[in-house]
């Protein structure tokens, strides 16, 4: 616990990449791998089910703090943080605790879900009192959760690489979807070579960054190949070991969604890996995201919702093949293999996704203009010679949109409306992330349906984590697609831009807050 | 939500001064001189105060002593003012006279200039004016720091002025007084607001600069000119150059006229070249943060000294690479001490979380309120 509290100490200490890289070798160097996984983990930002609630936490910090309640609420609207504000009021320790994190983790937190409150209260108070300050709020941020503090996917996996001598991508693959932290996962993590077992996991999703200048920056068009964006959800779907799985960007496994994928991955060669998007399509048109979302939030699909919301996937890429990774290659080389994979199911609702010819720039201007009709959001154009890499990186693959102001963001504050509205929280404000932490990005009221607009106010009466007034601040879960006119810097706002008539165009039950996007993105926006 | 009301454990309290009682007082020995012994000078002017009412009224100037015909720090040029300390928003320009402690006439002086009329009074002095009986008290905040004691027709009233208990070595420490009614501020009137032992703090602080001296980084520090940047630079460890702000080095001047040992400092010059600031100290007020000045400091660390710094936040939103949590005011169980201590049966409240304060003390059987002067705050200071 007192290592991965230094860590925690160093790496919210600096804001330089350098620093908190060093910490963290630092860290992982000394730490025992039981302990090394359970960083790793929380520091990704995942974290196990919350055990207690806020307000229990609350109650219990203000009693060991001889404060009354109403002065605690006034600490926390001043420190904004929970775990914070408990650490700074409980009474001053003088212990501090030598017991390792995973024991914390393992023998207490984990624990916490399954007992009955009073019990619980036992747990916490004397975890509080065998610590000192940090310690406690390391520990309140372990239930809190919300453990960000700076450490992006990459960082973390250049540290990892670097402890190990193993790949960062190889490190950044095996970090992708569902893992349990343990001495095993660890070993497995940092392994120089791949063991057994990993054949359900997806590949880091390589994703377009957003252009805005004219095409002509690009320089040759003979260099680029173009596609067009679908309006759908981007996924993977690999086959290894005859079993297929579907994974969505968010890393939610959905495979179970999109039965008609999976039949039609029967007839792809086993150890591959397609890259694509799942649109929801009928006959030789899209139907739109709208449809699409009937399919997503369901444990399985029936028949007869996948009638009334057929789907296709989209597939642009393909990042493994014959059980080998082919990232490294050309993307006109695997293309070439994904068109010769494609022609074995084709008709099926696995489909390449065609490029759109581009002699010349204009003739893709004038695609462009096209667009909308046809219902994609716009063009990704991708560079022939280019390796298929992880996360958002400029310089190889841009998107180009139709309606380029629109970004994903995460519901963080919420306010009952007026009107026909009144008594329904409908007034909702956004944010996005920077630096491991969101900041409020805009305000938007319209956009969302009766009855989303019913789910959103049960979500946030059942997890409203704090009352400024009228005004709940919200539990970061709910995302939702924001589209707007423009992008002005402003130092009113503490993001430092503004938008202009941001609206709510869609809620995207697909992605995770981690996904939302980042303040950087959106700031080359208005370049 | 239990509720469970609770004094944390009192700041342990010196002896309590209690002048009304004691019947020799100075006063009888040192002439009473000057503007504030022209008893009378607006005469007749006659307090609404009656016998067990506060001594002390609040007006659009300031507050104002009716009885005594003077303000305690005002905002608006008055002719009698008794200024608690030198920071700028207690400390104006534009007042006929001015009453301040020995130790910070000159900080006036200084800031003000020297043709402003000031009479000033060592600690415990009293003077009578208008038959009201006034002495100032160490109060802890910085040099010269004073809490202004009120007495008339039996009753005392203090303004505390900024005060603090925690150790400081440039200024005499904080002197509880007894009272009828206390006047304070509670700029850290949260419970979250407790500070380290500020030894603690200066060990952090060195400990940083020497990590920076290593990898040859220039530590730029950025603390209060007057008091913080003083207090600092006495309590730390010299081990490499140390580069001055003008703004400090104007205020280490007065302190080192006042027998304050501070270690040997440079002035940063407008002709230095970066590399003289590798493994150097800078200190410099937290107004130069971004400007052009700070801007030749290349690959510095940046550090805040301050209270604010106990939250994380504040330390992030400020994009800085350090907070250290150093203050010049008292933390909440420094508040609750003063009032504690000076057995008040009125307390007034102002700057900073007074509404929160007030609650705790009348939930407490305590009666508080809140008043607001239309002063800005000490928005740099701490
Ligand atoms: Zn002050």
């Amino acid at each position: 616990m007192q290592a991965f509290t230094d860590l925690f100490t160093e790496l919210d200490k600096t804001t330089g990449t350098h620093r908190k890289l060093a910490a963290l070798t630092a860290y992982l160097r000394q730490a025992p791998p039981a302990d090394a996984a359970w960083a790793v983990y929380f520091l990704m930002g995942r974290r196990p089910r919350r055990a207690v609630k806020s307000r229990t936490l609350a109650q219990w910090a203000a009693e060991e703090a001889e404060i009354p309640g109403w002065l605690f609420e006034a600490c926390y609207h001043n420190v904004g943080d929970l775990a914070e504000t408990i650490a700074l009021l409980l009474p001053p320790s003088t212990a501090s605790t030598q017991a390792p994190l995973h024991i914390w983790i393992e023998e207490r937190l984990l624990k916490l879900a399954a007992l009955d409150e009073p019990t619980q209260k036992e747990i916490m108070l004397s975890a509080w009192q065998h610590m000192d300050t940090t310690q406690r709020l390391v520990w309140n941020k372990l239930i809190t959760g919300g453990f960000r503090i700076g450490v992006s996917q990459r960082l973390m996996t250049r540290a990892l690489a670097s402890v190990s001598g193993t790949e960062p991508a190889l490190i950044a693959h095996r970090l992708m979807g569902e893992w349990t932290p343990s001495p095993d996962f660890y070993h497995a993590l940092i392994a120089r070579k791949d063991s057994a077992g990993a054949h359900s996991r997806p590949y880091p999703f390589f994703l377009a960054h957003p252009i805005t200048q004219p095409l002509e920056i690009l320089g040759d068009p003979q260099e680029w190949l173009a596609e067009w964006k679908w309006d759908g959800i981007r996924a993977q779907l690999i086959k290894r070991n005859a079993q297929v799985f579907i994974w969505s960007r968010g890393e939610e496994m959905v495979t179970a969604a999109f039965p008609e994928l999976t039949a039609a991955a029967h007839f792809l060669p086993d150890g591959c890996v397609l890259d694509g998007e799942i649109v929801a399509w009928r006959e030789s048109e899209p139907l739109g995201f709208g449809v699409l979302q009937r399919r997503l939030g369901r444990k399985r699909a029936d028949t007869r919702i996948m009638e009334a919301a057929p789907v296709v996937l989209m597939a642009y890429d393909l990042l493994e093949y014959a059980g080998t990774d082919i990232r490294q290659k050309s993307l006109e080389k695997r293309r070439d293999l994904l068109e010769g994979i494609a022609t074995a199911v084709a008709a099926h609702p696995i489909r390449l996704s065609p490029l759109v010819p581009a002699v010349n720039w204009e003739a893709l201007n004038a695609a462009m203009r096209d667009a909308r009709a046809r219902g994609v959001e716009g063009l990704i154009l991708k560079r022939r010679c280019s390796a298929y890499q992880a996360g958002r990186r400029r310089g190889d693959w841009w998107k180009w949109k139709v309606d380029p102001y629109r970004i994903d963001a995460v519901l963080i504050y919420a306010q009952p409306g007026h009107g026909r509205r009144s008594g329904l929280y409908t007034d909702y404000t956004f944010a996005v992330w920077q630096d491991g932490v969101l900041v409020p990005i805009a305000k938007a009221y319209s956009g969302l349906t009766d009855e989303e607009i019913r789910q959103v106010d049960r979500f946030v009466r059942a997890n409203t984590v704090e009352r400024y007034g009228p005004v709940r601040a919200v539990k970061a879960e709910l995302v939702f697609e924001l589209a707007f006119e423009g992008i002005q810097r402003s130092t009113r706002h503490k993001s430092g831009i503004a938008v202009r008539f941001p609206r709510i165009a869609r809620w995207r039950k697909d992605k995770t807050p981690q996904t939302a996007d980042t303040l950087e993105t959106i700031k080359q926006l208005s370049d | 939500m239990i509720i469970i009301l609770f004094i944390r454990k009192p700041v342990a309290s010196r002896s309590i001064v209690e002048t009304s009682k004691s019947e020799h007082y100075r006063g009888e020995r040192f002439p009473v001189h000057r503007n504030f012994s022209e008893a009378g000078s607006i005469g007749g002017r006659h307090s609404m105060s009656t016998s067990d009412g506060p001594l002390i009224e609040i007006r659009p100037a300031g507050l104002y002593c009716p009885a005594g015909d003077f303000y305690v720090d005002p905002i608006e040029a008055v002719p009698y003012a008794v200024i608690s300390h030198g920071h700028a928003d207690h400390a104006r320009p534009g007042h006929q006279h001015y009453l301040a402690s020995s130790l910070c006439a000159p900080i006036l002086k200084a800031r003000l200039g020297t043709a402003i009329d000031v009479q000033s009074l060592a600690y415990g002095e009293p003077v009578l004016r208008n038959g009201v009986r006034l002495s100032l008290h160490p109060a802890g905040h910085i040099l010269g720091s004073a809490q202004v004691r009120i007495e008339h027709a039996g009753r005392v009233w203090v303004v505390t002025g900024d005060f603090k208990q925690h150790a400081d070595p440039t200024c005499l420490p904080f002197e509880p007084v007894r009272c009828h009614g206390l006047i304070m501020e509670s700029t850290f009137g949260l419970p979250v607001f407790r500070w380290p032992a500020p030894g603690q703090v200066l060990n952090q602080i060195n400990q940083w600069w020497a990590h920076n001296r290593r990898e040859q980084q220039p530590s730029l520090l950025f603390a209060y000119s007057l008091g913080k940047a003083q207090r600092i630079l006495s309590g730390i460890e010299a081990i490499g150059p140390i580069y001055l702000h003008g703004a400090v080095a104007a205020v280490n001047q007065v302190y080192a006229r006042a027998g304050i040992v501070l270690p040997a400092a440079l002035p940063v010059g407008a002709k230095s070249e970066p590399h003289e600031f590798s493994g150097a100290l800078i200190v410099a007020p937290p107004i130069a943060d971004h400007s052009v000045w700070t801007r030749r400091f290349k690959k510095a660390e940046r550090a805040y000294a301050s209270g604010w710094m106990q939250i994380r936040g504040n330390r992030r939103r400020r994009s800085l690479d350090r907070g250290f949590v150093l203050s010049d005011h008292a933390d909440w169980d420094g508040l609750l001490a003063a009032v504690s201590a000076s057995q008040a049966e009125e307390v007034w409240v102002t700057h900073g979380f007074d509404s929160e304060l007030v609650r705790y003390l009348n939930e407490r059987g305590c009666r508080a309120k809140t008043f607001t002067l239309p002063y800005p705050g000490e928005t740099d200071e701490d």
